[in-house]
């Protein structure tokens, strides 16, 4: 349509874009040039070339922390993504039962990150803990979980996974809901079993939707901050300190800007990888709701 | 429907044991936060813990409160959601009409730009945001809170989306009427458009009342600080094990949460599962 006045869609599209320069554009390139000077928040910043960028990978630190943030989000999405489909099939069902089982396990992610990870520092405590005084009492040599090095990345991973294993649900649900019913009536009809019917028709179909909630789950774990912060605040010895919270330490612990901006940057290049992936899936997912 | 088990025992069994095990891990954390509130120090560090508590108190709810000025900070979270969620509906309507139905010089880049910003979350612009408003005196801030998320892209995203398929008539016949394009907007399209408009509202407010990283990093003194900051606060000051206060700080802070999701359930969760 023709606007009434020729200003009027820059007028209604202003405030957006102030917002969105302001907030969004701008900060990315502030971010990019900082990531080129030594600054420490108190004194005048120094140009550093790209001494920032060297001394994160010369120093092992970026290696350390991407492969914490990969290994890290891989357990969760392969976690999440797996129990979030079996859950999505075995609660597709009619009935208040069903109903209240699938709004619990949906509600742990629209709790606060805060309270989740609080609540399971308790149940996950090494002494007073549930999880270790169950063990205790059955004989089950137990460990402090998220104390210790070699447990804490994973212990996260399944605090991680709890929460968001909700999402994949809903999402796989709403998935299954749009496979058509004649699809199982025909493998019925050729004497398929569940089996034979999931590995035909529900995966199959279903293919997509998995692509989708995989690479959003990778994209959400790539963000976690708040079950590090609250839980391990990256220890034991580092052994949590995934990608945002290597970013916050540098500036807020650190007051290393440019480092922290340096982070920033990589950070981001990964991020849009990541979308890219994302955004491919979703394209597919339409190509194929389309097609059926 | 795929019904895997339309079979007999085996099938009623293993649902059984799925149901189980939900029960357990989904719902028992729930109930296990709720008792621990309800006990008494001495429980807590007696072992064995008895499964419920022997004199359920409020104790550690009261606890809280003198600890906390819990009031303060729900008002200032919900100040905060509130005013939030509000302002990105506010501007997303007039910036999706007119990418959606209105024709001008530069109408691809505005919406490309919009689109941008769903590739830059707030992990990203947290440290120049910081640096830039520091100088200005913005950190420790209600400002610094609110108004970088005043924009939702993807907010932007569905209300273009969602007016797309208004059909252009009834626009055409407001205008004849002699109707503002202000009136336009927030007046006749608005409501057209209420289901995506309250799946917004409710969606951002939910995740800004329970935002624990934007407010860590913009507030450093108590005067702006949000409740799941001062709960997560709880933790830290405590010393050994007072496990029933922090619990008790995680039912007042997850409480107008669940309660949220048990009223809105339904739109809540076409809100995420819409793609």
């Amino acid at each position: 349509m023709r606007p009434r006045h020729p200003l009027h869609p820059y007028w209604m599209l202003a405030p957006t874009l102030l917002v969105i320069g302001l907030f969004f554009l701008y900060p990315l390139c502030v971010a990019a040039k900082d990531s080129f000077y030594r600054w420490d928040l108190l004194t005048e910043p120094e140009y550093a070339g790209f001494e920032n960028y060297t001394r994160l990978a010369r120093s092992g630190e970026l290696v350390g922390v991407v492969g914490r943030t990969v290994t890290f989000g891989l357990v969760v999405v392969g976690a999440s993504t797996a129990l979030g489909l079996a859950l999505a099939i075995l609660l597709n069902r009619r009935g208040r039962v069903y109903a209240f089982f699938r709004s619990a396990i949906f509600s742990a992610y629209v709790v606060s990150w805060v309270a989740v990870a609080l609540l399971w520092m308790w149940i996950l405590d090494a002494d007073a803990g549930v999880v270790s005084r169950a063990f205790r009492a059955v004989g089950i040599p137990t460990m402090n979980w998220l104390g210790d090095p070699r447990s804490a990345l994973y212990a996260i991973a399944f605090v991680t996974v709890w929460k968001i294993t909700g999402y994949a649900m809903v999402v796989y649900l709403a998935g299954l809901q749009a496979i058509p019913p004649t699809l199982f009536e025909a493998a019925a009809l050729d004497g398929a079993g569940p089996m034979r019917r999931f590995i035909h028709v529900t995966w199959p179909s279903l293919r997509p939707t998995t692509a989708f909630v995989a690479s959003t789950g990778l994209i959400m774990s790539f963000q976690a901050f708040d079950v590090v912060r609250v839980m391990t605040q990256g220890g034991p010895v580092r052994s949590t300190t995934l990608f945002v919270y290597a970013i916050y330490e540098e500036i807020f612990v650190n007051l290393r800007v440019g480092r922290a901006s340096a982070l920033v940057m990589v950070f981001f290049v990964i991020l849009i990888l990541l979308t890219v992936l994302n955004l491919w899936a979703f394209r597919a997912g339409r190509r194929m709701k389309e097609a059926t | 429907m795929s019904d895997l088990s339309r079979t007999g025992p085996v099938g009623r069994s293993l649902r059984g044991a799925v149901l189980a095990i939900v029960a357990l891990l989904w719902v028992g954390p729930y109930l296990w936060m709720t008792i621990t509130s309800l006990r008494t120090l001495d429980e807590i560090v007696q072992a064995p813990a008895y499964p419920l508590p022997q004199n359920p108190s409020l104790d550690a709810y009261r606890e809280v409160m003198t600890q906390v000025p819990v009031g303060r900070y729900l008002v200032n979270t919900l100040v905060m959601a509130l005013s939030i969620a509000t302002l990105q509906i506010l501007l997303a309507l007039p910036a999706g009409y007119a990418l959606a139905k209105l024709r001008f010089r530069g109408r691809g880049t505005a919406f490309l730009l919009v689109l941008a910003c769903l590739l830059i979350p707030p992990q990203v612009t947290f440290v120049p945001v910081f640096t830039m408003l520091g100088p200005v005196g913005l950190v420790n801030t209600m400002g610094a809170l609110v108004v970088p998320f005043a924009v939702s892209a993807f907010g932007t995203f569905l209300v273009r989306q969602a007016l797309l398929s208004v059909p252009d008539e009834i626009i055409e016949a407001a205008r004849l009427d002699g109707a503002s394009e202000l009136r336009i907007v927030y007046g006749i399209l608005a409501p057209l458009v209420r289901p995506t408009l309250a799946a917004m509202f409710l969606f951002s407010f939910v995740y800004h009342y329970s935002d624990y990283f934007w407010p860590l990093v913009m507030t450093t003194d108590d005067e702006n600080r949000t409740l799941p900051l001062a709960i997560a606060l709880l933790r830290e000051q405590g010393t050994g094990v007072r496990w029933h206060i922090v619990m008790a700080g995680n039912v007042i802070l997850s409480a107008p949460v669940l309660a949220v999701f048990a009223i809105a359930q339904r739109q809540i969760v076409r809100a995420v599962a819409q793609r």
